[in-house]
């Protein structure tokens, strides 16, 4: 075989090609790019952070072992022996366990629904704001500034913004959605205008050509074309936004399931309770997933 | 004495037949075109030979040896560096440099921690050189393959079966992502493998006159089953037109 | 002949009017929806529109850090670094773990299908449970630390990341493992001379990514667990000194615009 195949080189002119480096006597057969010296270093900076991290984290005293023996032992609870307790949700004690399964639900509807106007809200500017920020559209000038302000805006942790609404709208409905609709803003906006830059050039082209004006483009070429991406997205934003109303309902007041798991968290210290709420987050949660699996093999928006 | 026997092979994806009682079996240095409309199952028996897929049923034995259906893992592994295998997208680490690609194909004989660390023998690297000379590349030895075009990465395909030192080669369409001027060149270096060092290449065409041109012995598939088998020169029109049904009649015109 | 003048097909007109009612059904649907979910939040647009120019002239004149905010500083940078190291702890913890389940549940590697099951589906309720609920959990059995908040995103973040790792190793190296089980090369060798090269460089770019989302939650994960930047907001929110509230604020945006555009940058050289 070998010999074989330099009877083939031989042809070709020469034993084996010179094009090689060596280095110690070895034949070298990697190179060093700067992309993977840039990988490496990134690499040992985040080991390092994580590592020097661990060291210092701050655990309170806790008795780590012990607390993760107990933390296993809850989470059995939890999934095992869910339950809930009438009064926590505006049941009385001799409720039985159907009706505050739907006094429960309502409480989830209330987290859905937070979720839903939010998405809604920041849906709608995001649509008008991605038009002015897609650069086959507009300027670049306006699609900078857009932009940049919205980074801004995505800067703010969510919590902040409801918790920064509160001050002047009360804790409530109206501070979480307003508070929530500015980071569906951001994320929303963004996927918007990179559907809406997707779009063929020429179509835009032939379109102007013909007289059309901006609003016909946007109407009868733009939004006709992008409008599975933009539903999908859409969708997308609203799993995320159930999310975040639940922590929004934990960590501001927002009402809804998110609240009754601080409470039974916080104040009751009622393990299976908690299993009771986490349990009913999670088939809301997997369902939208499926949903939006399906959708997204459907329409094919870019990962995330 | 044939160097490769397959026999009753039978292939099924849940319930759907992709190979039916196929048999057949190639003599040792000869050029074999396997032909025949797409999901006609030419890429699973191709896929099947070195059990990248498992088929159903039936026997695939390579120089008499144990039938590869029957093999145990390090079996497989130890016949699978016998059989060099190239693909319609390359299938390199586009990441890694020409050599690094090539040494790949030198993996099954070496241990693991060797292999998985990269650390080859001097030999097997003046090997990896001397095979990319063959094919042309000596120039591109240290380039990472995503800078190739795509005969050039074709060819790395090549070399990386080349340094197994393989009986038989497997092609599963080899040329059906590049251009004519490529594709000629791909299809001439395998000819000169199967003259030169007289490995035997099975070769999955999409394109009748490439095979006609090149194979000299053709198998044409039909819905899982083996429809033709004969040397090119018989491949009649109406042979063409029994192995791809409706489809033949633009292959013809073309 | 006068283009206009000539009456149209049936079939066109019903095409047009068909779309139009499907239009006003759908748009007549997201309106009964959003009044139906107005009412059980007691959500209403016009208080809405309201508060907002009231509470953005607010921001102007309110959250403006003053000098006892500055002198406060050190101590909400100390809380931030805190916050810092404890969202890129919980990611490249996560990612390590993640790292092997992707393994497990991706096509390209998995080593049979009950592992591909389990890791899949391990993931998928670590991703599913939000963050906020991770926290809560955590804060019974560990108390108000820091050490909660890490496991909280730990958490959180491992479910995400194996997905994410798990459609990476897919998109980038089905080809090349097909090529090395094909040359005869083992399992161990698949995964370090195939799938670590090419899917490194994306894999860490999600690790970047999940950083810049843990920065964030990683503030109400503060608040609910008492550890971090986010406590530090709430202290000074709950005290009614907005100004000293602000500067927590405008720290956190900083620190988020600046590792997105370390992050960006890193991840230009990489991919």
């Amino acid at each position: 075989m070998s010999s074989m195949i330099s009877a083939g080189t031989t042809a070709a002119g020469g034993a084996i090609p010179q094009h090689h480096h060596v280095r110690k006597g070895r034949i070298v057969i990697s190179k060093v790019t700067p992309a993977k010296l840039w990988l490496r270093s990134v690499l040992a900076v985040l080991v390092f952070f994580t590592l020097y991290g661990f060291l210092t984290i701050d655990t309170a005293g806790a008795d780590l072992p012990a607390s993760f023996v107990q933390t296993v032992r809850y989470f059995w609870i939890m999934f095992t022996s869910p339950r809930a307790v009438a009064s926590h949700f505006g049941m009385s004690q001799s409720a039985g366990g159907f009706p505050v399964f739907l006094s429960a639900v309502k409480v989830l509807g209330i987290t859905l629904a937070l979720a839903f106007l939010s998405t809604l809200t920041g849906g709608v500017v995001a649509l008008v704001l991605g038009l002015l920020a897609a650069r086959n559209l507009t300027n670049d000038r306006i699609s900078n500034t857009i932009k940049g302000i919205v980074a801004f805006i995505r800067a703010v942790p969510t919590v902040l913004w409801v918790l920064i609404f509160a001050i002047g709208a009360g804790l409530g409905a109206v501070a979480a959605v307003i508070g929530m609709s500015f980071h569906t803003v951001g994320h929303l906006m963004k996927a918007y205008s990179e559907s809406f830059e997707e779009l063929d050039e020429g179509v835009i082209e032939a379109l102007r050509a013909s007289g059309a004006k901006w609003p016909h483009i946007i109407f009868q070429a733009v939004m006709p074309s992008s409008i599975t991406s933009i539903l999908s997205w859409t969708f997308i934003r609203f799993e995320i936004n159930f999310a975040v109303a639940v922590a929004m309902g934990a960590a501001a007041g927002a009402g809804g399931i998110g609240f009754n798991l601080f409470m039974s968290a916080g104040y009751f210290f009622d393990i299976r309770e908690i299993g009771y709420i986490t349990l009913m987050i999670l088939v809301v949660a997997l369902l939208m997933e499926v949903i939006a699996a399906r959708l997204k093999k459907h329409y094919q928006p870019d990962a995330l | 004495m044939p160097q490769l026997h397959v026999k009753n092979l039978t292939k099924y994806y849940k319930d759907v037949l992709a190979l039916s009682d196929v048999s057949f079996a190639v003599e040792k240095g000869d050029f074999v075109g396997i032909i025949g409309p797409s999901g006609s199952g030419k890429t699973t028996l191709v896929r099947c030979i070195n059990r990248l897929i498992t088929a159903t049923g039936g026997e695939i034995c390579l120089n008499n040896d144990k039938n590869i259906l029957e093999m145990n893992r390090s079996e497989i592994r130890k016949a699978r560096t016998g059989i060099g295998m190239i693909f319609q997208h390359y299938n390199l680490v586009d990441r890694l440099t020409v050599i690094e690609n090539v040494l790949h194909g030198r993996l099954g004989y070496k241990n693991t921690v060797s292999g998985v660390f990269g650390h080859y023998t001097e030999g097997e690297k003046r090997k990896a050189l001397e095979v990319l000379g063959l094919l042309g590349l000596d120039e591109h030895v240290y380039r990472r393959c995503d800078q190739l075009s795509g005969g050039q990465k074709q060819r790395v395909g090549i070399a990386r079966a080349l340094v197994q030192e393989p009986e038989i080669i497997l092609c599963d369409e080899p040329i059906s992502s590049l251009d004519p001027g490529s594709s000629k060149k791909i299809m001439d270096y395998l000819r000169k493998i199967q003259s030169e060092l007289g490995i035997t290449i099975l070769v999955n065409l999409h394109q009748v006159d490439v095979a006609r041109t090149y194979a000299k012995r053709i198998l044409g598939f039909n819905n899982g089953k083996l429809v033709y088998d004969g040397p090119s020169e018989l491949l009649t029109t109406e042979r063409i037109q029994e192995i791809y049904g409706k489809e033949a009649h633009e292959l013809i015109l073309n | 002949m006068n283009l206009y003048s000539t009456s149209l097909p049936k079939e066109t007109v019903w095409y047009f009017i068909r779309k139009r009612i499907g239009f006003f059904l759908v748009l007549s649907g997201f309106i009964i929806i959003a009044a139906g979910s107005s009412r059980l939040t007691g959500f209403s647009l016009i208080d809405a529109f309201q508060a907002i120019p009231r509470v953005v002239s607010w921001m102007f004149s309110n959250l403006i850090p003053d000098k006892r905010a500055f002198e406060r500083l050190p101590r909400i940078l100390e809380k931030l670094w805190d916050t810092i190291l404890m969202s890129v702890m919980s990611s490249v913890t996560a990612a390590v773990f993640a790292f092997g389940f992707a393994l497990l549940g991706s096509v390209t590697t998995k080593p049979n299908n009950f592992f591909a099951v389990f890791s899949r589906a391990t993931a998928s309720i670590n991703r599913n449970i939000p963050v906020a609920a991770w926290a809560m959990i955590f804060l019974l059995t560990f108390g108000q630390s820091s050490f909660t908040g890490f496991l909280a995103l730990f958490f959180a973040s491992f479910g995400f990341l194996t997905r994410a790792f798990i459609e990476t190793i897919d998109e980038t190296s089905i080809s090349s493992v097909e090529a090395l089980r094909a040359v005869g090369a083992g399992y161990s060798q698949q995964v370090m001379q195939a799938v670590m090269p090419s899917a490194m460089p994306q894999m860490i770019s999600w690790v970047l990514y999940m950083i810049e989302v843990n920065i964030r939650s990683a503030t109400l994960v503060g608040l609910l667990t008492g550890s971090g930047i986010g406590f530090m907001f709430s202290i000074y929110y709950k005290s009614l000194q907005y100004k000293s509230a602000s500067m927590v604020i405008l720290t956190i945006v900083v620190v988020v615009l600046l590792i997105e555009y370390i992050s960006n940058s890193v991840r230009r050289r990489i991919l």
